[in-house]
């Protein structure tokens, strides 16, 4: 149902993951997941190693952060973060590459696991991992089934149907056995006995090099998908692979499904199996202007313009640099942001690519509803957010929408369609929340 | 590099714009302007000029002088309301009330709602049916077809298809040898009959739906659901009493059924929005086409049913609502 077909512009997909080496100075916001900010550990001079816990995630949706670098700890201040507001972070000034103990740098594979479901889910929590696809739920809670509740499939979301982004397209060609041992160390965590690796049908390698590993892997199948965007949104990725909907306001897990990333399953894999915390991740950085499109390793916490020198340099026309891809990104109002756990790529955008068409009257052709996955009707609910009505505004069932932006793609009135929804959104939020006290 | 721009996501935009789509319109149209061309001369020519620059005047004027708001004549929604009102016409209409028509397409049907997106009717339709009542006769006149016309008034007048049909049969005449009086289906698929301007190739007329199709202009649901339902209708008559009642086909290819469910019915301001409201519109104008032409005092009665459907598209719009993800749980 629905979707659109924005050209793919995957520059990057024959770029091979590049190591970036660490930055001068990281900046380390404590908060880079869903849910509440970590408490950092460390204090102003303290000494830090590699992979060291500096801030712990106390609450139930929390996650715990790590020293990307080793260094001293010079301040923990408001920094300017990639959603342009200033939160607190942890400033680490880099000396050398000197790793905390227990952390298995060697690269040989260690397929076989021999944790409990317990001792699995606390690893995952104690290393930090998070959702990588860009929500960045902490991934130990997702683990936990609900009581009442049984976990059926693992999916994992392999489709990258953001069109420019290749992050996890290298990913599962050049670590495709890690990620499967990540896999069947969440199936093992989640008690489940199959597994369906999800890729769109625009990643044939990807596809085939994976099948082709899969087999020693019991229980893990892998599908590839029809590309369209949003293949990759978790609703529509298990509708396509299962034919089943995720019932409004609910999770996967009401039709016995639990989503992850491949980015996580790898991730998974190096906490488990190497007992290594989330400090670095792929970042695709790319544009139709930059010299060298990328692949990176990236420290969390280095600043997005090292990434742009990594690729070239930033162009002098650029007028716009996103944070993730060009569907659901964030515009960065300054570069000197650090890239967080969730950043899966940056993308530059020349002046001329920068702006919108200009806004025309709605010539009500329909389109936005065709494209809608959700089955809205993004027309009425930006008149009806734009109204303030509010009430009927959740009739018509605003709170579904996912901002995916297929609507204000495909208006060809360039009506702001998904920012009046947002609006919209917030507003009734507010509402819901005060109507249940 | 100067200043960074920062905006809402999506960064990506479509290459359609409304004015892409209006010219995408105007370009499937070209076949059935050949045809018409073709088969009545330089009269359709001046027709459909005439249509068309008047049209785009009296937006100007209205634009400039009554709304003072931005100019949109070059958007191409008033070239192809005048295309289509001059398509709606005979060829030999005196230009004076084409003008006349024009006026109350542009200002009546469109301008007086706000312009593009705000009319609830069919700007040609509005036009078509206000020439239809006030210059009954002119409007009914129809050239005969006549390949590489010249003339500008056609001295040779002939009734169309459906009138002869409806007319013979309130006679108590058979439709079998009415029929034969008139041009077999391959010219009616041509558009070898007497007739408004554009209506009469329903060839011409589907390879421009066929187009627009392509181009995702348009989708299948209107014209499917109202030529099906028209054909359905008019088929269910036809065996009971093949012989008082025409066949389906012939219904199809007359009358400006192929005109109205391709062009007139999916006028996007005044279609429902949602695929499952798109149904029953067109299935609503198929059977008031049908109810007309088998019952009613017009011959024909595709003007008429898509301007009452019009009317019903707000009540349609929230009636049905685009199938909502995750409406019902469905587990297999």
């Amino acid at each position: 149902m629905g979707g659109v077909h924005p050209p793919e512009n995957k520059f990057a997909e024959k770029a091979s993951i590049e190591v970036l080496p660490p930055p001068k100075t990281v900046f380390i916001p404590l908060s880079q997941h869903l849910g509440v900010p970590a408490v950092p550990v460390v204090e102003k001079g303290d000494e830090v190693k590699t992979g060291q816990l500096i801030a712990k995630g106390e609450a139930f949706i929390s996650a715990n952060i790590h020293a990307s670098v080793s260094g001293k700890v010079v301040k923990i201040d408001l920094v300017t973060d990639s959603s342009g507001y200033r939160k607190k972070a942890i400033v680490i000034q880099v000396e050398g590459d000197e790793w905390a103990d227990g952390i298995d740098l060697d690269i040989p594979l260690v397929k076989e696991c021999q944790l409990g479901r317990e001792q699995i889910v606390q690893k995952i929590n104690e290393n930090g991992i998070v959702g990588l696809g860009g929500a960045t739920f902490p991934s130990h809670v997702k683990m936990m089934v609900p009581t009442g509740k049984k976990a059926e499939y693992l999916i994992i979301n392999g489709v990258e149907c953001e069109p420019c982004l290749t992050a996890d397209h290298r990913l599962m060609l050049e670590k495709g056995e890690e990620i499967l041992a990540g896999i069947s160390i969440q199936m093992k965590a989640l008690e489940v006995d199959k597994a369906i690796v999800g890729i769109e049908a625009n990643k044939p390698d990807a596809v085939e090099h994976l099948k082709n590993l899969a087999g020693p892997y019991p229980g893990i199948s892998v599908e590839a998908l029809e590309v369209k965007y949003p293949q990759g949104a978790e609703k529509q990725l298990i509708k396509s692979l299962l034919g089943r909907e995720v019932p409004s306001g609910k999770l996967p897990i009401e039709v016995g499904c639990v989503v992850h990333n491949v980015g996580t399953s790898f991730a998974v894999y190096e906490a488990v199996q190497k007992n290594k915390p989330l400090i670095e991740r792929v970042v695709t950085v790319t544009g139709s202007s930059l010299k060298k499109p990328v692949n990176l390793w990236v420290r969390i916490g280095t600043p997005v313009i090292d990434l742009i020198e990594a690729a070239g340099g930033l162009p002098e026309d650029t007028g716009k640099v996103i944070n993730g891809g060009p569907m659901m990104g964030k515009a960065l109002n300054d570069l000197n942001v650090p890239v967080t756990k969730g950043t899966s790529g940056i993308l530059v955008l020349t002046d001329e690519q920068a702006h919108r068409p200009p806004e025309q009257h709605c010539i009500r052709c329909g389109r936005c509803v065709t494209v809608c996955p959700m089955g809205l009707e993004p027309y009425l609910l930006a008149i009806l957010s734009d109204k303030k009505r509010l009430e009927e505004c959740e009739q018509e069932r605003l709170m579904d929408c996912m901002e995916c932006g297929s609507c204000l793609y495909i208006c060809p009135s360039g009506r702001p369609l998904l920012d009046q929804m947002r609006v919209g959104k917030t507003r009734l939020g507010k509402l819901i929340r005060e109507r249940s006290g | 590099m100067g200043k960074l721009t920062v905006s809402g996501s999506p960064h990506f935009h479509t290459e359609e714009s409304v004015s892409k789509i209006m010219y995408g319109v105007i370009f499937s149209l070209i076949p059935a302007m050949l045809v018409s061309f073709y088969f009545f001369g330089l009269a359709a020519i001046v027709v459909t000029l005439t249509a068309v620059v008047s049209c785009m005047a009296f937006e100007y004027l209205i634009q400039k002088y009554l709304i003072r708001g931005p100019l949109t004549i070059f958007d191409g929604s008033a070239i192809i309301t005048g295309v289509l009102l001059a398509f709606n016409v005979p060829a030999n209409l005196p230009l004076g009330i084409l003008v006349i028509g024009s006026a109350v397409a542009i200002g009546m049907g469109k301008m007086t709602f706000g312009g593009l997106g705000k009319n609830p009717f069919n700007p040609a339709l509005v036009g078509r049916v206000f020439l239809m009542i006030s210059f009954p006769v002119q409007m009914t006149t129809y050239p005969r077809p006549t390949a590489f016309s010249t003339q500008l008034t056609d001295a040779v007048t002939g009734p169309t298809p459906l009138t002869v049909i409806k007319d013979g049969l309130s006679r108590g005449e058979k439709f079998a040898d009415l029929l034969a009086q008139l041009p077999d289906y391959s010219n009616l698929l041509l558009g070898n009959i007497g007739g408004s301007v554009g209506e009469v190739s329903a060839i011409a007329l589907l390879l421009g739906g066929l187009y627009m199709l392509i181009r995702k202009i348009i989708s299948w649901h209107i014209p499917m659901a109202y030529l099906g339902s028209a054909a359905v209708f008019s088929g269910i008559f036809w065996l009971i009493s093949p012989e008082t009642y025409p066949d389906p086909v012939f219904h199809l290819l007359t009358g400006g059924l192929m005109l109205g469910a391709l062009y007139m019915a999916t006028d996007y301001s005044t279609s429902p929005m949602a695929p499952r409201g798109m149904i029953v519109f067109g299935v609503g104008c198929g059977l008031l086409t049908m109810i007309i032409r088998l019952f009613g005092a017009y011959p024909e009665g595709v003007a008429f049913s898509i301007l009452i459907m019009n009317a019903f598209v707000p009540l349609i719009n929230k009636g049905f609502k685009p199938k909502r993800f995750g409406e019902e749980i469905k587990n297999g």
